[in-house]
């Protein structure tokens, strides 16, 4: 039986005081992907020898009496769209097979800074556009807690990595929820912070003005803590915020009391199934009696969220994955003109949903029909942020369901595109107006899956989001506690 | 207020995306886009008069950098991941049509 | 403010049509790129350099890899408000937008550049013959990579392949856009060289068409003398000289005058010029106008530079060329437009004529002296006090104008008074007398030559004074004025008839 601790601040302790060593950390959690991953398939690349070497480099410096750095022995998976050197970086896609970078991510650089093993890199929907994981061109990655469903996307993987034990952490990178939603069905925490928190050098672009990067953990203490780690000023991304990390861990234990808590009208009516809407009530619920005041508010611009983000969200990704072309990198499918390279190549590397979306997006942009699709969709956006403002005026802190059912089976939403976007309608509207979520576990639907009901903060509201969370926590039932 | 998304519409726009459509993706795409954007109608039909758009969340501005020289990236690294590479440059199939 | 045109008096290059007899008159706006001259590129710290072995100087962010992000350089902005306000334009809060299409020398098949609110705009430019050229923009955005064509000619028409090289990915540009108030190639490459001028003061640019660190295109067209519609035009690009560009103009609007006289409408459409074959051609015709679908680029946030920054950008302008040329005029009492006034100015010599003519010199013989005498090395270090002294020397008759300029190549050479140099060099005022004296001698000596040049026509009287000429100089060791012989040996013959 293990002696390994599950949690990545007891990994650390451990490992810091010398009680335990990085590698056999290492070996622990590298013996459970082996047992298990070809069932979950939640990595796309395991990095066995990238990771014993850092973890001997851990226990050097443990031996030489260094700090190892505040995540020093912990296993993290890294999604596959962010870039780590010499180590190929996918995205699930085709196009990007075998493509390595020749430099770091930001937040890789900072991760291993801090001390942390990473352990590798995790499946995705390819480019990140997706809520299933059914789209990566590698096979999809498995819900631990039921094979037979989905784990959620874009970030899948990175989320079935922690649910099942294969690594305390994960990072993922959220979009319209692609943190978020895979939290909720894998039963873990997920958090999308701040844009600008954290920097975006290195992440492989969807949709610039909405992608986060941020931690999955099975502990609100471990998401702060890897949270931490990577957020901060870099001046190589020109929408980083121009402060240093917020400190989350010291505040976490200071509960909720008198905090104004907001259950949004417009997320919790038709389109949320009752299970899921009963967990949120419960949660808000469990708020009150650690002495929060929880009302009702409306945002209703939140229900035009879903409209806008899919004009908006594939107009960027349209112009990021233009780069594509099999000149520089990746796949080339050979062709007697440039042009058709291009054409050949992308059209051989890019998987059905990729291409559905480079085509909406340059059409919602296209000459003729931008004022009526992408202008209005940033317009819109404009009243999202107007209505969060007035909804922020009279409460701290905003509470809502993440995902609007537990985890479906595969195969459920694939037929019908507009089916799988409406897994995002609770997320959405955060990435909008560029504010910090998270999904919390709260107990199981009435299928025994895991449902995560979503704290939202105001920009930089990340301290107040995680103490509520730490509440919740404390308060959620068990996953296979019967609703009654 | 917009008319529907046709075939011709889809077909230009893969053109324009450097995509080749079968012609029963062609079907498929039109027939799908046209159900995503028919549901954003509802944005559409918006009076947005005055409204002014938001392009970033952010309220950053004159965010600028030192023009000093950072080490850039080893050469051989970047043309060892590239398609074809001949004299140190990338190597592309005749370019038909010039720079716009 | 509007900016108006006023046709200058008899200057037009008018196409005067051969069928026809109708004057044509051309309308030329040009578009110019400059490279602005900082250290590193504009999004990202590699070197801004012309010249390095391919693809040495490139990072993940100019070649656009997968996860890179771009950082405005703030030198970048300098550069651009300098030349903005140097072109009189204002400087505005602006944002970058993506322009999207496929082509291989760019890394991210979208070029960031600026859209509907550039950094400058409604500015103008003076230019020496009194013409006002608005400028409608002047806005900044990324060059592209490097294209050579492997196969056929070296063109890239019937090549095999092509090879990038992405050093220039990534280079800092502004391009500039100037309304159509040109109306003859002349002017446009007058316009081009006070483009440079400005470029160079302000330290924005050091502009080399050769270099590609200015680059030029022409969007021509051609409307009736006396229509006030514009015609249709076409944009001419490849343009690697500034004669390329006047033949090119020329070219293109005898091209387009030949075209509507027979009937035929002008297709406006992006032609290229042939230098070797002296024609514009057109490019190859696409089925539709590109769609570049511009948007904000979410990955960069607004400029707005502070009114603080643009002040002291205003504060430390150097003297710009219409402003030198104006000063110098008004000093040496001759007119701006005058050539004399607009070469000590290119060469930077301006300064040095001012404090000339402050000790004294005469304006008109200094400027006469710059601009035929004064163009190498050196010149600018002379001594204003010395060159003025010079000058009065030379209107005072002490020294010819052949023996003022050999004084003034010395002193610029050796730094000393010219009093003294021409003492050394035995140049003294040749008297009147002692000259008539030696050209009387020379006539005696040769009578059947003196004959001939009394009697003959004027074809051999000016032969003859030439020989004559000849001989004095060679006896007179040079030193004789040339006016002041030929006076001597008319008045002789005149006495003689």
């Amino acid at each position: 039986m293990s002696t390994i601790p599950s949690t990545a601040l007891e990994i650390a302790a451990a490992v810091r005081s010398g009680a335990l060593s990085a590698r056999e950390v290492l070996d622990d959690h590298l013996a459970r992907i082996d047992a298990q991953d070809g069932e979950i398939n939640a990595f796309n690349l395991v990095m066995t020898e990238e990771a014993r070497a850092a973890a001997a480099a851990v226990d050097a410096r443990v031996a030489a009496g260094e700090d190892p750095g505040p995540l020093a022995g912990v296993p993290l998976a890294l999604k596959d769209n962010l870039c780590t050197r010499g180590i190929p970086t996918t995205c699930s896609s085709r196009i990007l097979e075998g493509w390595r970078p020749p430099y770091d991510a930001t937040v890789v650089q900072r991760v291993n800074a801090a001390g942390a093993v990473s352990i590798g890199k995790t499946n995705l929907d390819e480019f990140a556009m997706g809520s299933s994981t059914e789209n990566s061109a590698f096979g999809p990655t498995r819900n631990p807690r039921d094979i037979g469903r989905v784990p959620g996307g874009s970030s899948g993987g990175s989320a079935a990595a922690v649910a099942a034990g294969f690594a305390p952490i994960s990072l993922g990178s959220d979009t319209g929820g692609s943190i978020r939603q895979p939290a909720a069905l894998c039963g873990v925490v997920g958090v999308k912070p701040t844009y600008g928190m954290v920097s975006r050098y290195g992440l492989i672009a969807f949709a610039s003005s909405l992608d986060q990067i941020g931690p999955f953990s099975t502990t609100v203490a471990d998401s702060a803590l890897l949270l931490e780690a990577i957020a901060g000023y870099d001046g190589r991304d020109s929408t980083s915020i121009d402060a240093p990390a917020p400190s989350l861990l010291e505040s976490l234990g200071r509960g909720v009391d008198g905090l104004r808590i907001g259950l949004v009208t417009e997320l919790m009516g038709e389109g949320i199934a009752p299970d899921v809407a009963a967990r949120v009530r419960q949660a808000a619920d469990a708020l009150t009696a650690a002495g929060a005041q929880v009302g009702e508010v409306s945002v209703p611009a939140a229900a035009y969220g879903l409209s806008a983000y899919y004009l908006i969200a594939p107009a960027e990704a349209s112009s990021n994955l233009a780069r594509y072309d099999g000149v520089r990198y990746g796949m080339r499918v050979d062709a007697p003109t440039t042009a058709e390279m291009n054409a050949a190549t992308r059209t051989a590397g890019f998987g059905e949903e990729v291409k559905r979306r480079i085509m909406l997006g340059t059409y919602a942009l296209s000459a003729g029909y931008y004022d009526a699709y992408y202008g209005k969709a940033l317009k819109v956006r404009t009243l999202i942020v107007r209505d969060f403002e007035k909804a922020y005026a009279d409460f701290d802190l905003l509470l809502t369901p993440t995902s609007p059912t537990t985890a479906f089976k595969f195969g459920d939403k694939t037929a019908d595109p507009l089916s799988m976007y409406l897994n995002d309608i609770c997320t959405i509207p955060t990435n909008l107006a560029g504010h910090p979520a998270m999904s919390v576990p709260f107990g199981g639907g009435s299928d025994g899956m895991p449902v995560g009901v979503q704290l939202l903060a105001p920009a930089l509201g990340e301290s107040t989001m995680f103490r509520a969370a730490a509440v919740l926590e404390a308060a959620a039932p068990a996953l296979d506690e019967v609703w009654s | 207020m917009s008319a529907r998304l046709t075939r011709d519409n889809v077909a230009k726009v893969a053109d324009l995306a450097r995509l080749n459509l079968s012609e029963a993706e062609l079907e498929r795409y039109t027939e799908q886009l046209g159900a995503v954007l028919d549901h954003a109608e509802d944005v559409a039909s918006l009076d947005l008069d005055g409204v002014p758009p938001t392009a970033h969340p952010l309220p950053l501005v004159n965010v600028l950098r030192d023009d000093v020289i950072v080490e850039g990236v080893d050469r051989d690294e970047v043309l060892s991941q590239a398609p074809s590479v001949e004299d140190r440059r990338f190597r592309v199939p005749a370019i038909l049509g010039e720079e716009p | 403010m509007t900016l108006t045109h006023e046709p200058i008096e008899g200057e037009h290059f008018v196409v005067v049509s051969e069928t026809t007899g109708a004057s044509w008159e051309i309308v030329v706006g040009l578009e110019v790129h400059c490279e602005l001259a900082t250290v590193t590129k504009l999004f990202c710290g590699c070197p801004n350099m012309f010249g390095d072995e391919p693809n040495t100087n490139v990072c993940p962010v100019c070649l656009g890899l997968p996860g890179s992000l771009p950082v405005l350089n703030h030198n970048v902005v300098e550069l651009a408000m300098r030349l903005g306000r140097a072109l009189h334009c204002s400087v505005e809060p602006s944002v970058f937008a993506r322009k999207n299409y496929f082509y291989p020398d760019m890394p991210k098949d979208y070029q960031v550049t600026q859209f509907d609110r550039p950094i400058n705009a409604d500015g103008w430019l003076d230019l020496p013959d009194g013409t006002r050229v608005g400028i409608e923009r002047a806005h900044i955005e990324e060059d592209t990579g490097k294209n050579t064509h492997a196969g056929g000619s070296g063109r890239i028409h019937g090549a095999d392949y092509s090879l990038v090289d992405y050093n220039r990915a990534g280079v800092p540009l502004v391009e500039i856009v100037g309304r159509p108030h040109i109306r003859h190639p002349e002017q446009a490459k007058t316009y081009i060289d006070e483009l440079r001028a400005i470029l160079l003061t302000t330290g924005a640019s050091d502009a080399k068409m050769e270099e590609g660190s200015l680059r030029v295109d022409a969007n021509v067209s051609v409307r009736l003398v006396g229509d006030n519609e514009l015609g249709t035009r076409c944009e001419v690009k490849n343009l690697n000289s500034l004669r390329s560009l006047g033949r090119a103009i020329e070219y293109e609007a005898r091209r387009q005058v030949d075209l509507l006289e027979t009937g035929e409408r002008i297709k406006q459409e992006t032609r290229h010029w042939d230098e070797g074959a002296g024609r514009t051609r057109a490019g190859r015709s696409k089925e539709e106008a590109e769609d570049y679908r511009y948007f904000q680029e979410p990955d960069l946030v607004p400029l707005a530079p502070s009114a603080e920054w643009i002040a002291a950008i205003d504060a430390a302008m150097p003297p710009l060329p219409a402003a030198r040329r104006d000063a110098l005029a008004l000093a040496a009492g001759i007119a701006v437009t005058e050539t004399s006034v607009v070469i000590a100015v290119q060469r930077d010599l301006d300064q040095l004529a001012l404090a000339t003519i402050a000790a004294g010199g005469d304006g008109k013989r200094v400027l006469t002296h710059v601009e035929h005498n004064l163009s190498g090395d050196g010149a600018v270090d002379l001594n204003p006090a010395t060159f003025a002294q010079l000058v009065t020397l030379e209107l005072g008759g002490q020294l010819t104008a052949t023996q003022a300029k050999t004084v003034l190549a010395e002193m610029v050479t050796s730094g000393r008074a010219p009093d003294v140099i021409a003492a050394e060099l035995g140049f003294e005022a040749m008297d009147s007398s002692e000259l008539e004296g030696i050209v009387d001698g020379l006539i005696a000596e040769s009578p059947e030559e003196w004959a001939d040049f009394c009697t003959g026509d004027e074809k051999k009287r000016g032969k003859l004074q030439g020989f004559f000429t000849g001989k004095i100089m060679k006896a007179t060791k040079g030193q004789a004025d040339g006016k002041a012989v030929a006076a001597i040996l008319e008045s002789r013959r005149a006495e003689s008839l």
